[in-house]
């Protein structure tokens, strides 16, 4: 182990003398450079996707699955007696924390994305709301809608599940999408670096057999190439998180009245998410280059 | 040292050499010649392992090639020096850090840094010890491919033509100098179709000569 340790450090110190041998080559340089960016600013909006939609479904899971709705639709003049009716069979409802009719402004303000905000409720027939609030293990909804049909006729209790598990699922799934779309880019990232040193090792086919006439071994001539690549990999990963984590700080706040998209971005400690992008970059660019530069040798007999 | 048994090599269905059988000896000098296409540069190949015979065994210091894996050819080589005609350098690197090419993938390093000086000396290339391949003539290249084959003090010289691109005078100081390895104990190597220059050698040491002619091997006669 601490062999391994021992070569691997040393892998990243570097020799001098050995890094000189491989003459730099100026295509695959700055294609190689340019790639790691471009993948690694892609990285950082995927990581932002997955981690705002894991908030959003943790947020509507959570607030929403602790909360429900009685609507009371009953005929004006017994509207209030229906609600001291409801009020007191949820007081009595094992599970329910809390429960209050919403006021006229409460109902005003719901409806007022369709119906503009001067809506004369009084002389409208819309259903009085109830807000109810769970506590512990919640309340059985099955029970309590007996209960309301047998004392309340009017009143229906709407635990939200029906509209909230579906929103949570496409949440969850688009959470996972987001975390797929980092892996096929790490893959798009193995596949142009693997292009980019089969191309430098293609073309400085020269260099191998001189490295070889005088004795060099074939990992030695591998690792001369496998720590550019690496290196090239990491500064181009490391200028693109940076300019990712940068593009999704100064995306518009979302205030008061945010939602899913102005809430694209991290929060606390999530900012330290995106630093794992470079030396995960540099880690497939190794192992990319490792492979080929095997690869291409093993042909190059 | 390098030992070939029976060796035959072909390339897409023809056959370039067969049944050669040859024995470099410690301290040993030989010329390879024969006519230009007889196959020296592909017999002075399998004496590195460059290629491999077709057929027959070719042994390097008692290994035999086809049972030696890629690091043991590797570090079979680092005791061979080799000087090609067309000397392969690399060009992004200038004299002296070609000449100390196989220090440096060894990972070795002279015991004084003055030895690769006195080296450069040695094959008078002191005044181009900067100077990129490209910028060198042709004695200069092959000076420089001679320091480079024995500056990790290799047991067996191998050159081939490695007067083919240079005029007479420089022949004969290459010569010289790889007499004076021979005299150091080396062994050495040379395919030429040059006669003088194995006529001028034959004068200075006691040199063995082999022909290649209808793809095998001979003894040259004492005419040479």
């Amino acid at each position: 182990m601490n062999a391994r340790l021992g070569s691997f450090l040393r892998f990243l110190a570097g020799d001098a003398q050995a890094d000189r041998l491989v003459p730099p080559t100026g295509y695959t340089a700055r294609l190689t450079v340019f790639a790691a960016a471009s993948m690694a600013f892609l990285a950082v909006f995927a990581l932002a996707l997955s981690l705002a939609t894991g908030r959003v479904a943790d947020r509507w899971g959570e607030a929403l699955a602790k909360s429900s709705t009685i609507r009371i639709n009953a005929p004006v003049d017994q509207m209030d007696a229906q609600v001291l009716t409801v009020m007191d069979i949820l007081a009595t409802t094992p599970g329910i924390g809390n429960a209050r009719p919403l006021s006229d402004d409460e109902q005003r303000a719901l409806l007022a994305p369709w119906f503009g905000p001067d809506l004369p409720l009084d002389q409208l027939p819309i259903p009085r709301l109830i807000e109810v609030i769970e506590e512990g293990d919640g309340f059985d909804a099955e029970g309590l809608r007996a209960r309301l049909a047998g004392e309340a006729p009017g009143a229906i209790l709407d635990d939200h599940t029906r509209w909230r598990e579906p929103l949570v699922r496409a949440a969850k799934r688009l959470r996972a999408l987001g975390f797929v779309s980092i892996v096929l880019i790490g893959a798009l990232a193995g596949v142009v670096i693997t292009l980019a040193a089969s191309a430098a090792l293609a073309a400085n086919e020269q260099v191998i057999r001189v490295l070889r006439l005088v004795g060099a071994q074939d990992s030695y001539i591998a690792n001369a190439f496998v720590r550019r690549y690496t290196l090239r990999a990491l500064g181009g990963a490391s200028v693109g998180t940076v300019l990712g984590a940068l593009a999704v700080f100064l995306m518009p706040s979302s205030g008061e009245q945010g939602n899913f998209l102005t809430d694209l971005g991290f929060e606390g400690w999530q900012w330290l998410w995106p630093l794992l992008i470079p030396p995960l970059a540099a880690l497939v660019a190794f192992a990319a280059t490792r492979q080929t530069a095997r690869t291409v040798l093993q042909e190059k007999r | 040292m390098i030992e070939l048994e029976q060796v035959s090599y072909g390339y897409g269905g023809s056959t370039l050499l067969s049944d050669i059988s040859m024995k470099l000896a410690p301290g040993s000098f030989h010329f390879l010649t024969g006519p230009s296409g007889a196959g020296k540069t592909t017999l002075i190949k399998l004496c590195y392992a460059e290629l491999t015979a077709t057929r027959g065994r070719v042994s390097l210091f008692d290994q035999d090639t086809q049972q030696m894996s890629r690091d043991d050819v590797a570090r079979a080589r680092r005791r061979i020096g080799v000087v090609h005609q067309d000397c392969q350098f690399l060009d992004h690197l200038n004299v002296a850090e070609n000449v100390s090419l196989p220090l440096t993938v060894s990972g070795r390093s002279l015991e004084h840094p003055s030895e690769l000086d006195d080296l450069l000396a040695w094959v008078g290339l002191t005044p181009q010890r900067d100077a990129k391949p490209p910028e060198l003539s042709g004695g200069e290249r092959q000076r420089a491919a001679l320091a480079r084959a024995v500056v990790m003090s290799p047991d067996v010289i191998l050159a081939d033509e490695p007067t083919g691109n240079v005029d007479w005078d420089m022949s004969l100081r290459l010569l010289r100098l790889l007499v004076e390895l021979n005299k150091m104990g080396k062994t050495v190597l040379i395919a030429t179709h040059d006669m003088n220059l194995i006529r001028s050698a034959k004068a200075q040491i006691q040199a063995r000569v082999l022909r290649i002619s209808n793809k095998q091997l001979h003894q040259a006669g004492a005419d040479l």
